[in-house]
């Protein structure tokens, strides 16, 4: 069992970690937590589910049952990682396992934006530097430090130019991906917004 | 970058500002919450000490954990019984509008928001389950979000949001007899692919989509996520408003002719700019059924199972996968394909149209001994309208079990689940692994006429032929 879950706080700028590699294109996030541990009203037991049906299926031989990986906080996946239900349950499980930043060849949606919102930061690379990345974690450890400031993952044998869209970047160095407290400091003009929205005179009668 | 779309104009008028670090912070007109990925975002607040910010912008109902044969409190099953008294106790505490079991309008909550009257023309919307998308067939831009988004909505009513590019998917001419919405939706989703629509909005448009009813616009925009995008969307015509008027929350008298004169200044420019457009043949389309273990893996009722070869190689480690998970083999004919449990229902077809036309099929027949069948309203509206209208009674008569209103076997978060390795015909949403609670059921996904086909054949049936 890992040590206790902290989330991360503030501004994330280092990630440092094992990777570990997953393979499998649209891998959706009922696979990677099925529907029947949604019934919960918080996410702490989450992280011993991840990947709970593929996990029974491959009988110890899934990647997040490998002895290796046990250690492993960065994920490599393949593409449209995270398709289907907009569930946070999936990157909670995933983060509460011990998952710190995912590289991929591309995320789904809703996904993506619920790894911002819990501070995983998502990177792309093209389809061939992940599978080399891949073929690279079958035969030895992958140790990467990654540097968000300027999109860089070292290791002692690659240094990759990771993908990253700009404001997503930015969120994550300024802490603005713990989005509520930013988004308060609008509150006047949240407030002028609802005055002016045509459909709020028109309903009037939703008040409660 | 795309000009003068509704997206683009809808997403303009909700735009409260451009945050420091460059995305945009947006309203959302309508928040729409369930027991399932409301409570930690209640709870969040409660960390926070934060308060709902506009509570009258938020609706609340029941669905997912929802028993579908027994819905007397307490539930049978503590953990769904847990849920539903945590959002009874949080929409109470933060003054929220709940429309619970009993109350005449629970149901789906994207069947419940349109049939009320509170989906409308050039509001956001959002909603912590990914078919949100499913609004948008009224011309609102809406989309599904997480939970922690979720808290931002009931601390601030807005989102912290990079704008989506908009992929207009023009539909000609009309769909032919015995195709439906669904087949129309999983045929655009295995053209385009499953991740097509990453960072876009979709725009549905042309003859063909101008043509369906409002319930089929619902399903055809409901399923825009399955193909990636999402947020998915038709322009508003005078079928939409039709839908609306006398609505329970519609806007009334006076406020109703400002409404409509709003609402027809929203659909986008004839000269508008889209990122890209896509456009297909409405009238080829034929009855669809997904052989895979991804939406976008379907083929026409009469074609073969593709072939590795036949495919692309960026799709032949998906397909791989699923025909061992699925036990197919390639080239072989999806018709005839057994079938052990037949569902219709979900927000993806469960409303009164898709049980009057499941109904029509059923009329007369009898479910074949070998499957079980079982029909599930979208909402208790929709229940009472078929009960009404007798449908419920021919479902009964063919042998299908007549259920309460819930989200039930879509994704199989009550006792209602595939058992062991059966197939299942179903009118819901997704064929992933796992999806309808047995880790190795299948799933085969058609319109809930194939589905009724299938219920009476005991096997993946053409619907024409028993509608000709």
């Amino acid at each position: 069992m890992k040590s206790e879950f902290t989330p991360p706080i503030g501004k994330i700028t280092q990630i440092d970690g094992q990777c570990i590699s997953l393979i499998g294109n649209d891998i959706d996030t009922d696979r990677i937590i099925p529907a029947r541990f949604l019934k919960c009203v918080n996410f702490d037991s989450l992280g011993e589910s991840v990947f709970e049906d593929d996990r029974k299926t491959l009988k110890g031989r899934h990647p997040f049952d490998l002895e290796e990986n046990k250690n492993s906080s960065i994920l490599i996946v393949n593409s449209n990682f995270g398709c289907g239900s907009s569930r946070e349950h999936a990157p909670q499980a995933l983060i509460r396992w011990g998952i710190k930043a995912i590289i991929g060849e591309s995320f789904a949606d809703i996904f993506y934006s619920n790894c911002i919102a819990i501070g995983i930061p998502c990177f792309t690379l093209p389809k061939k530097s992940i599978e080399e990345i891949q073929n690279y974690c079958d035969n030895q450890f992958l140790f990467l430090e990654i540097d968000l400031e300027n999109s860089l993952a070292k290791s002692k044998d690659l240094n990759l130019n990771l993908e990253i869209k700009e404001t997503t970047r930015k969120m994550f160095l300024s802490g603005e991906w713990d989005a509520t407290s930013t988004l308060m400091e609008n509150e006047k003009l949240i407030e002028n917004k609802f005055n002016q929205l045509p459909y709020i005179k028109f309903n009037t009668h939703l008040a409660i | 970058m795309s000009q003068d779309t509704l997206f683009d104009k809808v997403w303009d008028l909700h735009k409260v500002s451009s945050l420091p670090g460059g995305s945009d912070q947006i309203f959302i007109g309508l928040h729409l919450i369930h027991e399932v990925t409301s409570p930690q975002a209640f709870g969040a607040l409660k960390d926070k000490k934060l308060k709902v910010k506009f509570p009258d912008r938020t609706v609340a109902t029941v669905d997912h954990i929802v028993p579908t044969d027994n819905q007397s409190r307490p539930f049978k099953d503590n953990l769904a019984e847990q849920m539903i008294e945590t959002l009874e106790k949080n929409c109470l505490e933060h003054k929220i509008r709940f429309f619970n079991i009993g109350s005449g309008n629970q149901g789906i909550v994207h069947v419940v928001a349109p049939e009320l009257g509170l989906t409308q023309p050039g509001m956001t919307i959002a909603c912590g389950d990914s078919h949100t998308s499913t609004h948008g067939a009224f011309g609102s831009i809406a989309f599904g979000i997480g939970t922690s988004q979720v808290r931002d909505v009931l601390a601030t009513q807005t989102l912290a949001m990079n704008k989506l590019k908009v992929r207009q998917i023009w539909c000609d001419n009309k769909l032919s007899k015995g195709v439906y919405a669904k087949d129309l939706v999983l045929h655009i989703i295995n053209k385009l692919g499953v991740k097509a629509g990453v960072g876009c909005a979709y725009e549905f448009a042309g003859p063909a989509i101008h043509e369906l009813s409002m319930e089929e616009r619902m399903t055809i925009c409901n399923m825009s996520i399955e193909g990636g995008a999402r947020c998915g969307y038709i322009n508003p015509d005078e079928k939409t408003f039709s839908y609306i008027k006398n609505k329970l929350y519609a806007p009334k008298n006076e406020h109703w002719d400002r409404a409509l004169r709003w609402w027809e200044s929203l659909k986008s420019d004839e000269n508008s700019i889209y990122d890209d457009v896509t456009k297909l043949d409405a009238s080829k389309v034929e009855p669809t059924v997904t052989w895979g273990i991804t939406p976008g893996q379907s083929i026409s009722i009469n074609q073969q199972i593709p072939l590795l070869d036949d495919l692309s190689p960026n799709d032949k480690l998906v397909a791989e996968e699923a025909f061992e998970y699925m036990s197919f083999k390639p080239g072989q004919l999806i018709k005839d394909t057994p079938v052990d449990v037949c569902f219709i229902g979900s927000c993806t077809n469960g409303r009164i149209s898709d049980l009057r036309v499941a109904a029509k099929v059923l009329k007369g027949k009898k479910v074949s001994k070998n499957v079980k069948a079982f029909a599930v309203p979208g909402s208790e509206k929709v229940a009472t309208e078929a009960k009404q209208e007798g449908l419920d009674q021919i479902f009964k008569d063919s042998g299908f079990q007549w259920r309460e209103p819930g989200c039930s076997m879509c994704l199989a978060m009550n006792s209602d689940k595939l058992i062991g390795n059966q197939v299942s015909a179903s009118s819901s949403n997704r064929n992933f692994k796992g999806r309808q609670g047995s880790p190795i059921g299948r799933t085969l996904l058609m319109s809930p006429a194939m589905v009724a086909a299938a219920a009476i054949n005991g096997k993946v049936s053409d619907v024409r032929e028993f509608i000709n």
